[in-house]
């Protein structure tokens, strides 16, 4: 068992100064994110040729199609997480779970409130059901379910419930996409985001937008997972003291 | 008989048993049933050409909502009694406890569903132009579909605040490719076309859903 243990230790120490090098940089990558969106949001706004039919109004396309990308990495590393923590029970693996969940019904909403946005000039209508904006609203009732489980629950078996409501969202998801587009192909709307090939130019910047996208999402992940590690170690903290403590003097 | 299959058939025994000598669960739902068709031939004409047309999803709607107020107390004779930590503690496997669950709710909801489908289809002057056994197959296949995971997230609420609105908000977003295909595969049947895919999308669902419930239900369990 010795080399067992001294592994652990290894690790252990590993972890924790892959901390430390984490925390230091931290606000570097902020600063390097900032920069990121600033420059993404100039060439959005700015740098991106205008569409031909749609005008500038198109321009919420690098806004729309980013989030979603995000919102379905971050739904995809909550599903790992989740499977993670059911087979290994680490409680590291439930914080990334909560926090890609949370990150990612964010970015999801971004897309639900972008779409109408763009719809509303384009099509004189503020919701069209199509199988992109349809099944990205079934993928966010899927994770705010999620959330309310994990609100809900009392704390002892939140990890364990919500990672088995994950798991069960998640493959969820390609029946609500092989669903909702048979449904589709039966009855035809109007198509968010056209199709065809894309200019050059406008899948640069949209690209451009992803990465600043990605990297956002990321630091909001890591303050976040930082913040729940923190709440825990004291709930765990005030709990200790309050068991150690001799009767009659806990407050 | 093997020991998991017992256990089953005891506990499923059992439920019915106990249903069958109170009644008052099955009382409530069926007039419970009752007041959804009529609430909806209120709310939607019935003797309008629309609203034949919208029929099918009319009563798989009806049916989710008994289905829902059926599920909320899969649970409840367990809780009471404890039955829970005396299961947990027993050899016995927990699927057993699951599938048991899962088929006295099936029959529970399908006993809801004969009720309620004869009322419609007097109410709405429904016909059937495909063939109505075709029917019976999505309604059964339909049914497995909401009682499988009802049952798992009725289990999943146990302990959770506000327990009887966290069941159908969990169950709800999972349901919609399985409602669709509810929906769809009855329309499609009344008038005379082809299911075929929302069916094998209904069979697909249904296996993977039992499949998966089955493994994860043991963690659900010992959660509580």
């Amino acid at each position: 068992m010795n080399h067992l243990k001294a592994f652990e230790i290894f690790n252990g120490s590993m972890i924790q100064s892959f901390n430390d090098s984490m925390k230091k940089a931290f606000p570097i990558l902020g600063i390097l994110t900032a920069i990121l969106l600033s420059y993404a949001l100039y060439m959005a706004l700015v740098w991106a040729p205008t569409e031909r039919t749609m005008g500038d109004v198109q321009r919420i396309f690098y806004y729309h199609v980013p989030s979603a990308w995000t919102a379905f990495i971050l739904f995809f590393v909550n599903f790992a997480a989740s499977i993670i923590y059911l087979i290994k029970r680490k409680p590291a693996a439930d914080i990334v779970a909560l926090v890609s969940a949370e990150v990612g019904v964010v970015f999801c909403t971004v897309v639900l409130v972008t779409g109408p946005i763009w719809a509303r000039p384009v099509w004189g209508i503020w919701w069209t059901w199509d199988m992109r904006l349809t099944s990205t609203l079934v993928l966010w009732l899927i994770y705010v379910s999620y959330l309310f489980l994990r609100r809900f629950s009392s704390s002892g078996q939140t990890p364990a419930l919500a990672a088995v409501l994950a798991v069960l969202g998640a493959l969820c998801v390609p029946f609500v996409y092989f669903s909702i587009w048979f449904f589709r192909t039966q009855h035809p709307q109007p198509v968010m985001g056209g199709g065809g090939s894309i200019d050059p130019r406008m899948l640069h910047v949209l690209l451009i937008n992803w990465l600043a996208f990605s990297c956002f999402a990321f630091l909001v992940c890591w303050s976040r997972y930082r913040l729940e590690k923190l709440q825990r170690d004291v709930d765990q903290a005030h709990a200790l003291e309050s068991l150690m403590a001799p009767r009659g003097s806990v407050r | 008989m093997s020991a998991p299959t017992g256990i089953t058939r005891a506990t499923l025994l059992k439920d019915l048993r106990l249903e069958w000598r109170s009644k008052d669960a099955i009382n409530s739902m069926l007039f419970f049933s009752l007041l959804v068709v009529i609430m909806f031939s209120f709310s939607f004409d019935p003797t309008a050409e629309e609203s034949r047309r919208i029929a099918s999803g009319l009563i798989w709607l009806a049916f989710l909502f008994a289905a829902v107020v059926a599920l909320n107390q899969t649970w409840a004779r367990e809780i009471r009694n404890q039955v829970l930590d005396a299961y947990r503690v027993s050899p016995a496997p927990a699927n057993s406890l699951f599938i048991a669950k899962t088929l006295g709710n099936f029959i529970f909801v399908s006993v809801l569903e004969a009720l309620m489908t004869p009322l419609f289809i007097v109410f709405y002057q429904l016909r059937s132009i495909g063939p109505a056994w075709q029917l019976l197959v999505v309604a059964a296949l339909g049914t497995w579909a909401l009682v499988v995971n009802g049952t798992f997230f009725a289990a999943m609420s146990l302990r959770t605040r506000s327990r009887e609105i966290m069941l159908p908000l969990l169950l709800f977003p999972i349901s919609i490719p399985a409602l669709l295909a509810m929906v769809q595969s009855t329309t499609a049947i009344l008038n005379g076309e082809g299911a075929r895919f929302w069916i094998v999308l209904l069979v697909t669902y249904d296996l993977v859903f039992t499949t998966v419930c089955l493994l994860l239900f043991e963690t659900v369990l010992n959660a509580e």
